[in-house]
This record gives structure tokens, sequence and C-alpha cells, in this order.
């Protein structure tokens, strides 16, 4: 690999420009007119403009992406996350041009972009899911006998869904096929797949995650990660390890994950998403994401490996570097998502120019950033402005760190989401691992509380 | 006439969402509160809705277009 194309934008194209220039590539970025000046676009070796600033017209204009790189000579296209990270065609496009693709392989994203489909292969790998219709729900099947058979309260699930869309619940039976045939409509005219599938309910749950790593011959885990700080199904503060989690639940998911990852003969990074019930002590399989995740950092920061270069090492080499005897953990890390919004104002976006931007620096803190002072933070793309990353010896100690971190960070010009990460950080269900990941949508008043 | 106008900044469209019909045409009957268009910024969608009875008389501003706060999206014609 000598030239490489970032596909993406913000703190994970500069995320990525960064290791490439370590590794002694060459990278070119391609952007949309208004991030010709963005952080990224001066930290990348080049930058190409293709488009005008609505992400359809230039980040997801995959046929423009791919000239870009072919007419650039590049060998190479890594999509960091979101965009066409997860888009198969797109990755198929990509290897018909004669390019690598730095992720896994076409059939690798659709099977595991396809839920009901995942949710079988996880089944063969061993990975313990929750009880539910066991793959698609037949059309013809009697639904009814199917959810007595997981009780309720359930949900039903597009197949095609994810990221929270495409659920809906069912209380009791007599909602049931009511809710089947509306959930069918929508996934049909949302998400162009009628498939549909049942699932058990958990209402306190935490969402973890396990890091895996494959290069078709190998497969290993990074360890796992808690993400149940969410608000409206987006993560808002991440940690790793997971806190609290039973040895022999930790043991399983991330075995398993390893599993699902060979059995699927992965080629890349990924992660598998869970719903761990504290109640039960029970961990169920959600989702494969086929790509780097934004939380990926704390990852790095417990393991001390750099995961974008093992995808760089897997697309180019077709190995990685590390063993899974090689992987130790140490300490604890944190991961704030510092986002452009107004927390405030119900979290009303919040575009416009950083006029001032001071980051923290110390032992064990880290700042994953997309912009600088003088940015401007475009109302076209998400509000995420940057990622503070505080790894220390425990848990205790890397929230006391992340929080006096972010006492230490000045933006000024956009509202931003610190005063809301502040008050998470310093709320006793999250010292007590007590949230969950409808935990922010329960809290009365969150900026107003003392 | 009556104008709707853009509380707040972003990218103004006419549908829910690519292959859906627009919420509202021109010549259309409008009724208060019925939802006209949406405006999306940083991923966040709010819907615009018309807070005068009418005809729609016609769009200012077009499909995918940006709007600023204050910016006028649509004239009604009352009654």
């Amino acid at each position: 690999m000598k030239k490489l194309l970032i596909a993406n934008r913000g703190e994970i194209a500069v995320r990525i420009a960064r290791t490439a220039r370590e590794m002694g590539i060459e990278t070119l970025l391609v952007v949309s007119e208004p991030d010709a000046d963005s952080l990224a676009a001066r930290t990348a070796d080049n930058f190409v403009v293709i488009g005008p600033a609505p992400a359809p017209a230039s980040y997801l204009n995959q046929d423009a992406v791919i000239a870009a790189a072919v007419d650039n000579g590049c060998d190479a296209v890594h999509p960091g996350y979101g965009f066409l990270s997860e888009n198969a065609t797109f990755a198929r496009k990509v290897a018909a041009a004669g390019l690598t693709w730095v992720g896994p392989d076409a059939d690798a994203i659709e099977m595991m972009g396809n839920k009901s489909l995942a949710r079988e292969s996880a089944r063969k790998a061993g990975v313990p899911i929750l009880r539910g219709s066991d793959g698609p729900l037949d059309p013809d099947a009697d639904a009814l006998e199917a959810a007595r058979g997981i009780g309720y309260p359930l949900v039903v699930k597009a197949s095609a869904g994810g990221g929270g869309r495409g659920i809906r619940f069912v209380h009791n039976e007599g909602e049931l096929l009511e809710t089947i045939e509306m959930a069918r409509g929508e996934a049909a005219s949302v998400f162009g797949d009628p498939t549909v599938y049942l699932e058990r309910f958990v209402k306190h749950a935490r969402h973890v995650e396990v890091q895996v790593l494959g290069d078709g011959t190998n497969f290993i885990h990074l360890g796992d990660r808690d993400c149940s700080m969410q608000r409206r199904s987006q993560k808002v503060i991440e940690e790793a390890p997971a806190p609290d989690l039973p040895d022999a639940v930790r043991r399983t998911i991330r075995e398993s994950s390893v599993e699902l990852a060979r059995e699927c003969g992965y080629s890349g990074a990924g992660t598998v998403e869970f719903l761990y019930d504290p109640a039960g002590h029970e961990a169920a399989f959600i989702e494969m994401n086929t790509r780097i995740q934004v939380e990926h950092p704390i990852t790095e920061e417990i393991t001390g490996v750099d995961l974008v270069r093992e995808q760089l090492l897997i697309a180019s080499t077709g190995s990685m570097s590390v063993r899974q005897e090689d992987i130790q953990f140490s300490g604890h890390a944190i991961e704030c998502r510092i986002n452009a919004e107004d927390p405030h104002n119900n979290f009303f976006p919040s575009p416009g120019l950083i006029t001032a931007l001071e980051w923290p620096s110390g032992d064990g803190i880290r700042i994953d950033a997309g912009v600088e002072a003088g940015s401007t933070v475009s109302p076209y793309y998400d509000s995420m402005l940057a990622k503070l990353i505080v790894h220390k010896d425990t848990r205790e100690a890397a929230i006391e760190g992340a929080l006096e971190a972010l006492h230490r960070t000045r933006i000024e010009g956009v509202k931003t989401t610190i005063p809301v990460l502040k008050k998470l950080l310093d709320r006793l269900e999250f010292a007590a691992v007590k949230h969950h990941s409808k935990f922010i949508e329960t809290v009365d008043n969150l900026m107003e509380a003392p | 006439m009556a104008n709707i106008v853009s509380p707040l900044p972003g990218v103004f469209y006419r549908k829910p969402g690519p292959g859906k019909p627009p919420f509202a045409n021109e010549g259309d009957t409008i009724e208060v509160g019925q939802t006209v268009g949406i405006i999306e910024i940083m991923k966040q969608f709010t819907e615009i809705q018309s807070d005068v009875a009418g005809t729609l008389e016609s769009f200012k501003v077009n499909e995918g277009e940006m709007v600023n706060p204050g910016d006028t999206i649509i004239v009604i014609r009352e009654g």
C-alpha cells in the first residue's frame, strides 16, 4: 500500500491520516467544498474536492470517490465509520476498480448488515442470542405461538434495521399481529425489505461490545467496552473494559465474538455488540459492526494496539501484527464525545465558527479532534467535534481524570455537550454502574439538577 | 398572504424521505398545524408546520437548499 484514499471527514479522517503517515503511506482525502479548509484536509498529504456540501453529492457519491482514487494514483480506500463504511456495493466497486478495500469483504458486510442473517450466524458460532423467532419471522407462521415462546414484552425488529431504527414494542398478545403488520409495512418502505423478527425485550439493558480483529486466518479479541450512556441510541460516554461484568459473561462474549469472526472468515476490525441484562447476568447478541468504531480509542488505550494500523496491515499484507497472547490489558479508559449541541436547549445543534479552543493535556489524556480554533462547524454533517479519552489505572481515577480534563477544555463560538458530559460523569448511578441505555432519557432536568 | 419562515438554519426538504411524495404542493389547501416541510441540521430533523390556514401560493426555497433563521420558506394565501 503506497497511497491511501480516505473516504471520510472529521476526527476519523485525521486519525487515519496520522497512522498512515507513521506507516509511510501517503494519504489523499476526499472532501466536500466546505471541508476544503478543514483540519482533516490539512492533516492528509493531499485532498481533492469531490462535490458540494450535502453528503449524497460528495461523501456518499461512490463513483466520485472511486474516480478520485483512480485518477490520483491511490491503491487503497479507507472508509472510516459512517458514510460508505458498511456499504457492500461500494466495497465491491472499490475492489472492481483494482483498489484495496480497508475492511472486511463485501459478503461479510452484507451478511452482518442483515440482522436476521447476522443473528443466524451468531447462533451458529455459539454467540448468546436473545430468545426470539430464530431468524426472520415467516409471514405464514403462527406469530402468536412464536411470541408465546419468547414472552412479553417483546420487540419486533426489521431485519434491515439497526442503530435503533426499525424497532417496535409489543406489550401484550392483543397488540402483536397488528404491530407485526405495521412493522412489515414500515420496514418495506424505509429499508426496502419487509422482513422482521421477534426478540425478547430487556428493560434496563446495558450496551457492551467486543472488539475483534481477523485476517482470514487468525482471529482475536481486544477486550470489551461498555457504551451504555446513550441518548436516543447515540453513544455519549464509552469505557473499556466494561465494568461490573461477571467473569463468565465477559469470557463468553469475548470468546464467542472471536468464533463469530472465525465463522465468517472475517478480515479487518469489527465489533460484536451485545445487550447485557444486569438483572439476569445475561448477555445477548445485537449486531456486528464491520468497520472501525468511534469508540475504538479506549480499546487502544487499554491494549496499546493501534487498531487503524492493524486495519491497514491486514488490508495490505493479509495479516495482523498481534496474536491473542500478545494482548495485555491495563487500566481503564473513558471516552467522552464532544458534540456541537446545546444540552440546555434539548441538544439543539449548534453549527458555527469555533472562535477559541483549548484542549487539556497531560498523562493519560488523549484528544481525537476533527476541529481546531477557527474551524467552521458545518450544519451538513453530524455534530461530533472531538473525543476526549482518559486512561488511568482504575475506573475511579479515569472518571475523576475525565471530569478534570473536561473542566480544562474550552470551546467557544459554538455550544457543546461538555456541560452534560460533566453532569453524567458525576452521577452516582454512573459510578455504581447502575446506568443503562435509556438512563439519560429517564433523568428529569439533568442539566438543572444540582 | 402569510409567510412561513424557518426558525432555524439547515437544509430544507419538501419530502419526508427520498422517493416519498411531498408534504404539500402549490395550490394545496393547508390547515393550521399541517406539516409543510422539514429542515435538517446536523442529522436532526425538525418539521415545519403552517401557523395559518389557506392555500399554498409558492415555495421560496428549493428542495435541498440551505435556509437561515427567518428566511421565508413558503407563502400561504390565507382564507
